[in-house]
């Protein structure tokens, strides 16, 4: 007897976006009726680009997609629905001033007119049938994360998908949501549905799923059977071999506590806790690294010291290198520290939308910081001038002059714009988050020249990255975040890759067993 | 004195109703369409014309009129008239993604002009000595009110003895009110100004739905503007005599917290509001002037105390004023 | 089946993508290609309205401009130039506001009420020394209608209520408590009969030139002040990303507050130089709709006080001109207002041309199964 053919098959699927950025490379793929198959990669490694061509956002360079052994065309998020392919987006797509039931029906065409109580009876048919706690009246807006990832669900179900896609739902849930979601994912499979999920949580993959695909780099890195495997084997391919960057590393010397971070705590606008309990402390003359998962924390950490982001508790501390005091910046608005005399230097992730405004040219962009010096009601443009054509010609910045809007350059170059002017307001403190995402080999090496310079000349550097490879070369010292909790601070010098894999990883759930919370 | 009162309010809000249930279904779709204002002139205008040219067909005699075309004519011409002045709106905005402030003052400004131009040249056409087209023949059929109404005493001076149009601006009203809260369209086109991109991801033709939206809106509105010529007026029509009733009716919107049924109550209250000063013994013009301020002061409290409370039901739409351009998700 | 799926599964044909950027000759080049497929337009509808020849139509509208300048005669040009700098007076006033995204619709109303309080103050303090007088004039009416602008700004800065609709409203409080005040003044009849107390100084002859001057040299502080000042540096930096401002420390609402004084007192400063240079009266259409056309006018200047100095120029040109049309050839007065939204119309439709680029689709390739 023949096996049923897989209910999606894809085959050396390529995607390029523009000439340059290949997403995925001859990715193969099946999944099975009745089966749970987990999407593991690291940040970047392309899972979401699959699943969206799956969906119908994207549309494959190259490769064929198979639905029940038939090859089909899926040109938008339509005629994924005909093939009965629902995915759950990590960003939801539900309107907020509607309730559940309304969402749920949404843009439907169905033959019998609408009635709002009939399709709230079968939406609340379909939570009690899979376990769901949803109720169908409620409004998105009064509704929890993972209450809206419960409607986002039954809308899927409701449409009659039997092939479903989760991209990490479980980086916006608690420990018991979690747990919860996986009770409902097994009843579906159970019922007979493909379920894919990304995530890059091992210990989620091995508890949940049935099979495990691994992608690195946009390249397929094997499948495995997840009764055959276990955590190392699975962060070994994920993370892949070293590779040698040959970044230059000196040894720090005169270490001194520059910045101490105690027991803070901080949540979102939702109110899901994104810093659980941080402290740290950064020395001037080194360069700690932050590693974790992306949306672990890591922004809500900087924009916390720089002033930026309410703390419910705890302090950030300043050693002033000036007077030899401590200062207190808890609570301080970003100008208010800088009057303090510190100086507090930041690269922000989003480079355009916060570190620099697009549609000014550089030399506008030079003085966002300094603009208020002196008394004249008058900018001052000629010291800004000066500094851009600096920057411009000491790291090479590609335009055709200081009065070009920075949207216009690329983003090796914004981000040279941005650094430089951060370093020449001569810092104690710097702090840069993904500086090198999108950039070339080349200006990624110019970044990394200029942190160890910084780092030389005694600042204290915060890294954040995402490649190992870079934090394991660069950094001195190595704090892994994972979902706004410290699972470890290692040595860079002698810790692996696999090492801070499995810190990153390991959630406090996770831990829950092992430590005991203070 | 008040049923007097209430019965002389109620046209003073016809034409705000339909103007603000108009403006209700464009802004329902993310526009913020202030071109409303001249909208309602062209309407107006638009049905003038129409009526004109049949009375002129049928040599100004009453008894060669077909009472049916009478009605029909200036009814459909303004309908024509206001969607053509809708399309122009969402063909800047919707695909020519132009600022929606920007193209809302600019069409009141070329409605209001086309407005008084057509009405003046028509007043030059007839050689009338007094600055206004006379069009009592059909006035005299739009202001038909039902034939037992004066039997009925105070009840029939509140209810029954207004013209088809303002029984229709209520009907318009009520099932605009009905569409957007009990079908699918209404859902839908909720959440097009809502959250344009999810309506989108969820199949939901969110170009046609702001054209269709705008195009009944404008002619929803237009209809305002022939009511208050051929019903409140008399058929009399005088160059600016509309006067700021659009803008008014942008507030009513507001007022209304963005529901028909809500604009239904607003209109005629703002129509009383407009009318209280002709009811308050002894006040001078001066005084009055400051009574008439009184819609705009309310839809100001309105406004700031749905801004303060934050309750989400009471909100503008989302979207309202934003372009959407898909490949900017 | 396969067939069928492809049909179905076709792109759009039209495709449509931001530009990255145009060179501003080609902008501009689009621009003047709008402007003059309007005033193609508007020539030919006149044409068809009047039988007249293009020719004539155009040169009729020049003559309203200019009027017999060449024989001498500029009493005309003096009112175009005048009516130029009132609209760029309210234009130059929205322009902050909106440079900080901040949409401004009420500048007829902070504009009325300025030129409400010069009239109080020519009415009531005409017993004031003269220079004593003129001081106080323009000091109420900057104070006046700076407290018009600000409060919408108040709300939208603590409540985030919405400006467009709030200051909307505004304009027509105004109108209602001006019309009031004629009727008060006026004893009933609705008029206020022209003050000669608190005028401002006629140069030579002209009763314009003064305020022609004084809007020139408001626009040159305009430009400087959003180009060079360290205010006008926030208020690009708030206009353009509030998250920037955030980080960089920039307070928000203060920048908020204090650009919506401006814009009022600018507007303030429009209405007084209309009532106490112009009218030495004041009704409740003073400012005649000019602070709409100046929210246009801003706009299509690209917030940039010299485009929209020709902006207005033009926007002036044509009603003057379109009205001279009207007059000559018989029409309503109000083709001036079909002319100049047909001009304004395509301006506002142009620039999507500029912003993005549309080219169509070729059919892509089928693949074979």
């Amino acid at each position: 007897m023949n096996a049923p053919a897989p209910a999606i098959e894809l085959r050396n699927i390529t995607k390029r976006f523009g000439a340059k950025v290949v997403a995925n490379k001859d990715v193969c793929l099946t999944a099975n009726r009745g089966e749970i198959l987990s999407i593991l990669g690291e940040n970047g490694s392309g899972k979401t680009t699959l699943m969206n061509m799956i969906a119908g956002i994207y549309f494959p360079d190259e490769g064929q997609i198979f639905i029940d052994g038939e090859e089909v065309v899926i040109a938008s998020p339509k005629d994924a629905f005909d093939y009965k392919i629902g995915m759950i987006h990590q960003h939801f797509k539900l309107v907020d001033v509607f309730s559940a039931a309304e969402n749920v029906v949404l843009g439907l065409n169905e033959k019998e007119p609408y009635n709002l109580k009939t399709a709230t009876e079968r939406v609340r048919e379909i939570s009690e049938q899979y376990g769901f706690e949803l109720d169908p009246t409620k409004k998105i807006y009064e509704m929890s994360v993972s209450e809206k990832q419960t409607v986002e669900i039954v809308k899927v179900l409701y449409r009659g998908a039997d092939i479903l896609i989760l991209d990490e739902p479980t980086a916006v849930l608690t420990p018991q949501e979690t747990q919860k979601l996986f009770a409902v994912l097994r009843r579906m499979r159970d019922a007979g549905k493909a379920i894919i999920i990304i995530t890059h949580k091992l210990h989620e993959v091995l508890s949940l799923s049935d099979r495990v695909t691994v992608l690195r780099k946009g390249e397929y890195a094997g499948t495995v059977i997840t009764a055959e495997t276990n955590e190392t084997q699975l962060t070994e391919m994920m993370v892949g071999e070293k590779v040698n960057l040959n970044i230059h590393r000196s040894e720090p010397k005169d270490l001194t506590p520059r910045l101490e971070v105690h027991h803070i705590n901080c949540s979102n606008r939702e109110g899901v806790k994104m810093l659980d309990d941080v402290s740290f402390v950064a020395n001037a003359g080194e360069i700690l690294g932050i590693a974790g998962i992306a949306g672990s924390g890591q922004r809500e950490l900087l924009e916390a010291i720089a002033g930026l982001q309410r703390l419910d508790s705890g302090a950030v501390l300043y050693n002033n290198p000036q007077t030899g005091k401590m200062d207190n910046l808890t609570t301080k608005t970003p100008l208010q520290i800088r009057e303090l005399g510190v100086r507090l230097s930041f690269v922000p992730e989003d480079r355009l939308g916060m570190g620099l405004v697009a549609n000014m040219d550089i030399v506008d962009n030079m003085m966002l910081r300094s603009y208020r010096r002196g008394h004249s009601m008058f900018l001052e443009r000629k010291k800004p001038k000066e500094l851009a054509e600096h920057i411009i010609e000491e790291l090479q910045v590609v335009t055709p002059g200081a009065s070009t809007p920075v949207r216009r350059l690329s983003g090796g170059n914004v981000q040279k714009v941005l650094l430089g002017r951060e370093i020449a307001a001569s810092p104690t403190v710097l702090m840069a988050a993904y500086p090198v995402r999108g950039l070339d080999i080349g200006a990624s090496h110019t970044v990394y020249r200029l942190l160890n310079e910084q780092k030389e000349k005694g600042v204290a550097v915060i890294f954040v990255g995402e490649d190992l490879d870079v934090l394991l070369e660069l950094c001195d010292r190595i704090m892994v975040i994972g979902s706004g909790h410290i699972t470890g601070t290692v040595d860079a010098r002698s810790a692996t890759k696999e090492e801070i894999g499995l810190l990153m990883t390991k959630t406090a759930a996770a831990e829950d067993g092992g430590e005991s919370h203070g | 004195m008040i049923t007097s009162f209430i019965s002389t309010s109620i046209p003073l809000g016809v034409p705000l109703l339909y103007g603000s249930v108009g403006e209700i279904l464009t802004e329902k779709s993310g526009h913020l369409n202030l071109g409303i204002p001249g909208i309602m002139y062209v309407g107006a205008i638009s049905g003038v014309i129409g009526a004109f040219l049949y009375e002129n067909a049928c040599g100004n005699d009453l008894a060669r009129m077909n009472p049916w075309l009478t009605v029909l004519i200036p009814l459909l011409s303004c309908i024509v008239g206001s969607v053509l002045m809708g399309l122009v709106y969402s063909f800047l905005t919707v695909t020519l993604r132009a600022n929606q402030n920007v193209t809302g003052l600019a069409i009141t400004t070329f409605g209001i002009g086309l407005g008084n131009f057509f009405g003046g040249s028509l007043i030059k056409l007839v050689d009338s000595d007094m600055p206004s087209i006379i069009l009592t023949k059909t006035s005299s059929l739009f202001r038909k009110s039902l034939p037992f109404a004066d039997d009925l005493g105070w009840f029939g001076e509140i209810f029954l003895s207004h013209d088809f149009l303002t029984y229709l601006a209520i009907a318009i009203a009520v099932v605009a009110s009905f569409v957007l809260t009990r079908t699918r369209v209404g859902l839908n086109l909720r959440a097009v100004g809502e959250n344009p991109a999810t309506a989108d991801a969820a199949g939901i033709n969110v170009t046609a739905y702001k054209y269709i939206a705008t195009g009944i809106g404008s002619a929803v509105a237009g209809l305002g503007g022939l009511q208050y010529v051929m019903a409140y007026a008399n058929g009399v029509w005088s160059n600016n005599a509309f006067g700021d009733r659009g803008w008014m009716a942008i507030a009513l919107v507001i007022f209304a917290l963005w529901k028909p049924n809500m604009a239904l109550i607003g209109s005629f209250l703002f129509g009383a509001l407009c009318n209280v000063n002709n009811y308050i013994q002894g006040l001078g013009t001066a005084t009055q002037e400051l009574f008439k301020m009184l819609p705009y002061v309310v839809t100001i409290l309105v406004l700031v105390v749905i801004s303060m409370r934050k309750k989400r039901e009471h909100q503008p739409p989302a979207h309202l004023g934003l372009p959407y351009f898909r490949e900017e998700r | 089946m396969a067939d069928m799926q492809k049909t179905r599964h076709r792109e759009p044909l039209l495709h449509i993508a931001k530009r990255d950027d145009m060179a501003p000759w080609k902008a501009w080049l689009i621009r003047l290609t709008a402007i003059l497929i309007a005033f193609l337009l508007i020539g030919l509808v006149s044409m068809a309205l009047t039988g007249e020849g293009l020719g004539e139509i155009y040169s009729t509208m020049l003559r309203g401009v200019f009027g017999r300048l060449f024989q001498g005669k500029t009493s005309l040009l003096w009112t175009y130039l005048q009516r130029t700098a009132v609209l760029l007076c309210l234009g130059l006033a929205v322009t902050p506001a909106f440079k900080m995204k901040f949409w401004n619709c009420g500048a007829e109303g902070q504009a009325l009420m300025g030129g409400l309080a010069a009239m109080m103050c020519m009415i009531h303090l005409g017993h004031l020394p003269y220079p004593l007088l003129l001081i106080v004039i323009v000091g109420a009416s900057i104070l006046v209608g700076a407290v018009w602008g600000i409060i919408p700004a108040i709300f939208k800065a603590y409540y985030n209520t919405n400006e467009t609709l709030f200051t909307l409203m505004m304009n027509y409080i105004a109108i209602q408590i001006v019309s009031y005040y004629v009727y008060l003044v006026g004893q009933g009849s609705g008029v206020i009969q022209p003050v000669a107390t608190g005028n401002l100084p006629t140069i030579g002859n002209s009763k314009q030139l003064l305020n022609i001057l004084i809007v020139v040299a408001l626009m040159i502080v305009m430009f400087i002040y959003l180009k060079y000042s360290k205010q006008g540096y926030e208020i690009t930096v708030v206009g353009e990303s509030q998250n920037t401002a955030r980080y960089i420390g920039i307070n928000v609402k203060k920048v908020i507050l204090r650009t919506m004084l401006i814009s009022g007192a600018v507007c303030g400063i429009a209405g007084m130089l209309l009532v106490s240079g112009i009218d030495h009266s004041v009704n409740a259409d003073t400012i005649g709709g000019q602070g709409f056309t100046a929210i246009m006018v801003s706009w299509l200047g690209q917030f940039n006080p010299y485009i929209i100095a020709a902006m207005s120029a033009l926007i002036v040109f044509l009603e003057s001109g379109a009205g001279k049309v009207a007059d000559t050839f018989f029409l309503n007065g109000s083709f001036a207002g079909v002319a100049s939204g047909i001009v304004i119309l395509f301006l506002v439709g142009c620039e999507f041309f500029i912003r993005y680029s549309v080219r169509i689709r070729r059919a892509r390739k089928e693949e074979t199964v």
